[in-house]
């Protein structure tokens, strides 16, 4: 696969359509509106359906249509956008109709502005909508990524005929990247509980309305099935240097990239720091932090955020190590020094010394499922 | 259908065959519907299912539910169901036809559902003369939740939340759907009906059964809005509340036909077959193929790179694209490369900036916080990146001289009026690419095979490139007369 140089807004929508998605609704948002964009162009060539809808409100809802007729959909917005979403992703949900979602955040609350910011982690990781429903959420943290997890995304909507959000922020939405891409195209096979106007469907209903409380309860019962069965087969997360390192350095898209840095910089100054990125935020990867927390003394957490993924951190590791939090908000980005000397500052207080490290094998990455 | 003989009449009760024959999603009475005794809603669903059964369309149908007392649809139709948010059918409706056009996709809501919650989907729906039927139930009340105030609701009309009655002072006006609708060009059949009298019964009938005939012949948007009677909420017995659509409610919402292209409307072409599989990723510009194989063997043996560069200067100056065939030479030479612009509001007025990294190993971070280039473009550029760059690194600077308040004893200046000397090549909006050719002096780390072919593949206008390459050649001349043997 040859690559080429592509915004990560276009990488989503190309990666879509090769993954089998034929319909896109949505509606202009800054940072994220090259997304509708280059779906206008793309999806109608490729034989599928574009609308922008006069409202995310009616956007959504398009989506429950279009994934209620049996077609690979989905949308793309902005924080201000999600949560007017938030109202058709419950139902989505309710109805067990997949779809996907690309949040391209932004600044918040209110209007806020459209500087990068990672300000959506809990409207979107915990279900801005109402109801008893999770949302499977994936973080890429490179073009490439944009591209190979949107392709993820529908297979696990699919999987679990619910609806999964691409959370990605606006740096991630805007950078060009090298990105390769498969060579061929899904054709995803008509889900059987689809309503498509023939005899085959006729019988099927679309909906999430159960009036009988046990068999509400059945519904929900099965739901969370689904969702424990998520938590154990779906984790995601990276880490990086992190088998041994006495500090964990947490953090997901860009920041995941500024941690890197931070990370390589750390150990060739003696100091043994590893990176874990959770790539999938809901199911949070939590075995992932049990496991180094057998050998990490501390947990460092670094967000564009207000400490929403320091929670989920905190929950996973559930005291076992303490936690420490640096964080920028309204559109800074926690610029590699300063993470750094943060670091160090906790290093000097845990006690964690300088010693002679291996260097890092770029080839050391490792995605590991748990 | 089942038939009583009395001593001088025969009573015929006959059941679509649009509807089940039992309604087995119903928990208990599985025989009769949900709704009261004299609620419209039952004469409502007998024709439409008539309609259904009649056009011969009961597999095609695709009938989306609302919220409200009509949310019970997928008990009684024996047809493709979907239940909808409140107020949100016209937009689930929109994709379901757009994704099943030979679906037959009706949208079935009441007046909370359509004319106040729903406003915007149904407007948006009908302007973009959305191919499907909607049938609107108006009985000018919320009645599933007990009977509160509607926009639909009539002047003096009391209700839990207007105790007092609807006042036009505190609630307005009660909302005219159908004249509202028919000030819009798309919609293609509009027509009000009542259930009020016998008379009214059979129009109401007729209007349905065209609206959904007009879909299945492919013309358009049709809706028809039935005045149906709530004797429950409306505290009236069934006879009353039938004589009060005519008598009382007609006054409010004329009876008619507000809008009809029914005959001179054309179905949709015939929509264009989806490409094969194959096609795809060609479609989509992915293709191997179709991709250049670069110059990467050009880089063989060369030095290790990492090259971070921030560039800045006026919105139009060719900031961005500048830094694009950067890093699009930079691919092409095999190096992992990212470029990330600053974008929204800046793009448009004011300054602009992009960081580019090179490198041979994948880059972690894309932004650059201590760039080793630094390409100013203007003042207020400088002014803001200056103290960012790295000791030792470069400052390419467009202007006559450099300003002293700016001067730094570790890094390397290179000022020169690149506007000017563009200018002088032929066109002033070139100095972005004297300045790359500056740039690429500096860091001699790159192919010109893969600077050509960025250039190419960025700037389609031959006349640019042509244009751009004297550019690049002179910002090369330039670093080089003015530094020649001054570099590590």
């Amino acid at each position: 696969m040859r690559k080429q140089l592509m915004k990560g807004n276009e990488a989503i929508v190309k990666s879509a359509i090769l993954a089998g998605c034929r319909a896109f609704y949505g509606y202009p948002i800054t940072p994220a509106s090259e997304i509708a964009e280059a779906a206008a162009f793309y999806m109608q060539r490729a034989g599928g359906v574009f609308l922008q809808a006069e409202s995310e409100v009616a956007a959504i809802n398009m989506l429950y249509g279009a994934a209620g007729a049996g077609v690979r959909a989905m949308t793309a917005s902005s924080g201000p956008g999600i949560s007017l979403m938030q109202e058709g992703i419950s139902y989505m949900a309710g109805a067990e109709l997949p779809c996907v979602i690309a949040d391209i955040t932004r600044g918040g609350p209110g209007l806020g502005n459209i500087a990068a910011e990672q300000g959506d982690y809990h409207q979107v990781v915990k279900g801005g909508g109402h109801g008893n429903y999770r949302t499977l959420v994936l973080a890429p943290y490179s073009v490439q990524e944009m591209a190979d997890l949107t392709a993820q995304a529908f297979e696990l909507a699919d999987r679990y005929r619910n609806p999964v959000f691409v959370l990605a922020d606006g740096f991630i939405g805007q950078m060009m990247e090298p990105v390769a891409f498969p060579q061929t195209a899904t054709a995803p096979v008509e889900p059987e509980w689809a309503v498509t106007g023939t005899a085959k469907t006729r019988t099927n209903l679309i909906g999430s309305l159960h009036l009988d409380i046990d068999e509400m309860e059945a519904h929900l019962r099965a739901m969370e099935a689904k969702y424990r069965h998520a938590e154990q087969y779906e984790t995601r997360a990276e880490e990086w240097s992190a088998d041994e390192a006495e500090i964990v350095l947490v953090g997901y898209g860009i920041v995941g990239r500024i941690l890197k840095a931070v990370t390589a910089e750390a150990r060739a100054d003696g100091l043994n720091v590893g990176l874990l990125r959770p790539i999938t935020l809901y199911p949070f990867p939590t075995m992932h932090f049990r496991r180094l927390a057998e050998h990490a003394r501390l947990f460092i957490v670094v967000e564009m955020s207000n400490g929403q993924l320091l929670e989920d951190v905190r929950l996973a590791l559930n005291g076992a190590r303490p936690v420490e939090f640096l964080n920028r908000m309204g559109g800074n980005v926690p610029s590699h020094h300063e993470v750094l000397d943060f670091v160090r500052e906790w290093a000097r207080r845990t006690g964690v010394l300088r010693r002679e490290l291996p260097a890092i094998a770029p080839e050391e990455e490792r995605m590991a499922n748990v | 259908m089942s038939s009583e003989l009395t001593s001088d009449y025969t009573v015929v009760h006959t059941k679509s065959k649009a509807f089940y024959e039992r309604y087995e999603r119903k928990d208990d009475l599985q025989h009769q519907t949900h709704f009261c005794p004299g609620c419209g809603h039952g004469n409502i669903h007998k024709m439409l299912a008539s309609a259904i059964e009649e056009l011969g369309i009961k597999d095609r149908t695709i009938l989306v539910g609302p919220v409200g007392c009509g949310v019970f649809t997928y008990y009684y139709f024996d047809v493709g169901n979907v239940s909808a948010a409140h107020g949100r059918a016209p937009a689930v409706a929109t994709a379901m036809k757009r994704s099943s056009p030979e679906g037959i996709v009706i949208s079935y809501q009441g007046d909370g559902d359509l004319s106040a919650i729903g406003t915007a989907e149904i407007v948006h729906a009908a302007n973009r003369g959305e191919r499907i039927t909607v049938i609107f139930v108006n009985n000018a009340i919320y009645s599933m939740t007990g009977g509160q105030f509607a926009p639909t609701t009539l002047i003096g009309q009391k209700s839990t939340t207007t105790p007092g009655g609807r006042s036009a002072a505190t609630e307005g006006y009660p909302l005219h759907v159908c004249e509202m609708l028919a000030t819009l060009e798309a919609p293609v059949y509009i027509e009000r009906v009542g259930l009020g009298d016998n008379k009214q019964i059979t129009q109401a009938a007729r209007a349905i059964r065209r609206a959904v005939e007009n879909q299945v012949r492919g013309v358009g948007f049709s809706l028809v809005e039935v005045l149906s009677p709530c004797p429950t909420i409306w505290k009236m017995t069934p006879v009353e509340a039938q004589h009060w659509v005519r008598d009382v409610m007609e006054k409010t919402f004329p009876l008619g036909v507000f809008r009809d292209r029914t005959r001179e409307a054309q179905p949709l072409p015939q929509q264009k077959p989806a490409p094969p599989l194959e096609e795809i990723p060609g479609i989509l510009g992915v293709a191997d193929a179709d991709l250049p194989e670069g110059n990467a063997h050009a880089m063989e043996g060369s030095r290790e790179v990492d090259l971070q560069v921030r560039i800045a200067g006026f919105g139009g100056q060719g900031v961005l694209l500048l830094g694009e065939v950067l890093a699009e030479a930079g691919l092409d030479a095999g190096l992992e490369v990212s470029w990330l612009p600053s974008y929204g509001p800046e793009m448009r007025s004011g300054t602009s900036n992009c960081h580019v990294r090179l490198s041979r190993q994948p880059i972690d971070s894309p932004l650059v916080a201590m760039p080793d280039v630094l390409v100013a473009m203007n003042e207020p550029s400088l002014r803001k990146f200056d103290a960012s760059v790295r000791p030792g690194g470069w400052i390419i600077y467009n202007g006559e001289a450099f300003p002293r308040e700016y001067e730094r004893a570790d890094v390397h200046v290179l000022a020169r009026p690149f506007t000017r000397l563009a200018d002088e090549l032929g066109d002033p909006r070139a100095s972005n690419m004297v300045m790359l050719g500056a740039l690429l002096g500096i860091a001699d780390v790159l192919p010109q095979a893969s600077i050509d072919a960025a250039l190419r593949r960025l700037v389609k206008n031959p006349r640019w490139v042509a244009l751009d390459e004297r550019a690049l050649d002179r910002g090369r001349k330039i670093y080089k007369e003015a530094h020649e043997g001054v570099l590590p």
